[in-house]
């Protein structure tokens, strides 16, 4: 016998379920006067530093029809590269940018659209720089556990070509699933669950 | 070198032998939404590590109060009135503070107020279905409500969910960020249900079921259901490498 590790297992992950809402955005799937605003909601100011840009996200199934009923998080740092988190020992983030957001996709047209600005670079464990990037946390119907992916920028090319974790995609052919194309101001970036162009998700 | 801050190490593994994985073809919907490539191995960067934090700022008087948040002035959800209270951890064993709990559920008939639902039983005026707390000092939590009933979908030719209430909760770090769902315990739709039998093993399925509580049931008021929840744990940040510019 040895002495026992004596850790908990962590609680099993289930589905969000269609109704996701309700609990998220309750204002979104018209449940007012409960919460103020829908949590996550809004990411930006006036005071927030950086440049201004909007991400239109969808999420395909494996015959490429668009979620309705998806939730979608997002976590980045701010402009200057740092996260406002008790975590982030590096110095201290704009007050006036929290870095997360929450969006459902549109009922209608699979839409999920956020306000935000563009995260400045941020170093790997080794201290090299990793490309900006935005942390992306899918739920829905039919998924179990929560998906976890990155949206980079394709406006950031060379960032791109030495960030340490595209680097680590061994089939090359799927890294652009992770990078969002540049239109004006907006980055739009299309997730797919399944199939042949199938976004790069993350065990992290 | 001294103790850096716990809230700092990277997370311990996600067990997924033990989280459902993603295609399970009985709860048919998973079969179109499921990534048939294996995951991406990323031992936790700054960017898993962090994650939002929330203060009581966000919250109303009534937030944790599911009877009482949709209701008409001096009016009241029907139905089995509940407290359900816990404590989140982490794999530790650790209390988590400050974390941020939020649930939502169908009404006591199993009708969930949604524009997208379309089963015959009737919507309670008096309940919106919606409500959030954060953990104490100790990683405590509490919200008041009704029991759900349980509902029909659209799955299998006669599938009922048993009841139960959707929890979503916040750690220090976005890559503990879960979503669960608690169900109660003896219901003899548990073991039925193709959700639930995404999770392989049976002892995982336990922790999702909650205990009647009579030691903290209110006489004359509500019954209590206790629910424990588990975070991912993290490691010490002994002999690691400092990240730049620490």
């Amino acid at each position: 016998m040895v002495q026992s590790l004596d850790r908990l297992k962590e609680s099993p992950s289930q589905t969000a379920g269609p109704y996701v809402h309700i609990g998220l955005t309750p204002n979104f799937c018209g449940i007012g006067g409960v919460y103020k605003n829908d949590l996550g909601s809004i990411m930006v100011n006036d005071q927030t530093r950086g440049e201004r840009i909007e991400l239109r996200i969808r999420v395909l199934d494996g015959t490429g029809t668009p979620l309705k009923d998806a939730l979608v998080e997002i976590w980045q740092a701010d402009a200057g590269g740092l996260y406002n988190s008790p975590g982030e020992l590096r110095g201290t983030a704009d007050p006036n940018f929290l870095g997360w957001g929450r969006q459902p996709t549109d009922m209608e047209t699979g839409l999920c659209v956020f306000q935000t600005i563009k995260p400045g670079r941020v170093p790997f464990r080794d201290g090299r720089l990793m490309a900006p990037h935005i942390t992306l946390w899918i739920v829905a119907r039919g998924i179990n556990i929560g998906l976890h992916t990155r949206l980079y920028f394709s406006d950031e090319e060379k960032a791109n070509a030495e960030d340490p974790i595209l680097a680590r995609i061994e089939h090359r052919v799927r890294v652009p699933t992770l990078v969002a194309e540049r239109q004006g101001d907006v980055f739009v970036f299309d997730v797919h669950l399944q199939g042949e162009k199938e976004t790069v998700f993350f065990d992290s | 070198m001294t103790d850096r801050n716990p809230d700092t190490g990277a997370f311990f593994t996600r067990d997924r032998t033990w989280h459902p994985p993603a295609y399970t073809p009985d709860y048919k919907t998973s079969v179109l939404r499921s990534p048939q490539r294996a995951l991406l191995a990323l031992d936790g960067t700054l960017s898993e590590i962090t994650g939002p934090v929330f203060g009581h700022a966000i919250l109303g008087e009534l937030d944790n109060d599911l009877i009482h948040n949709f209701a008409r002035s001096g009016e009241a959800a029907i139905g089995e009135r509940l407290i359900v209270h816990g404590r989140v951890l982490d794999e530790n064993g650790r209390g988590v503070p400050g974390a941020l709990i939020e649930v939502w559920q169908a009404n006591a008939g199993g009708r969930y107020r949604h524009k997208k639902e379309g089963y015959l039983a009737a919507l309670d005026p008096n309940f919106g279905g919606c409500g959030r707390c954060i953990t104490d000092e100790n990683g405590n939590y509490r919200f008041r409500t009704v029991k759900p009933g349980p509902y029909p979908w659209p799955n299998g030719p006669n599938d009922w969910r048993p009841a139960h209430i959707h929890f979503s909760v916040f750690g220090h770090g976005f890559a503990q960020r879960l979503i669960t769902q608690m169900y109660f315990e003896g219901d003899p739709l548990i073991w039925r249900c193709p959700i639930v039998r995404t999770i392989p093993d049976q002892r995982a399925v336990e922790r999702l079921i909650a205990p009647l509580d009579m030691a903290n049931t209110i006489p004359m008021d509500a019954r209590a259901y206790k629910f424990d929840i588990v975070l991912r744990g993290r490691r010490s940040t002994l002999f690691e490498n400092r990240l730049d510019g620490n």
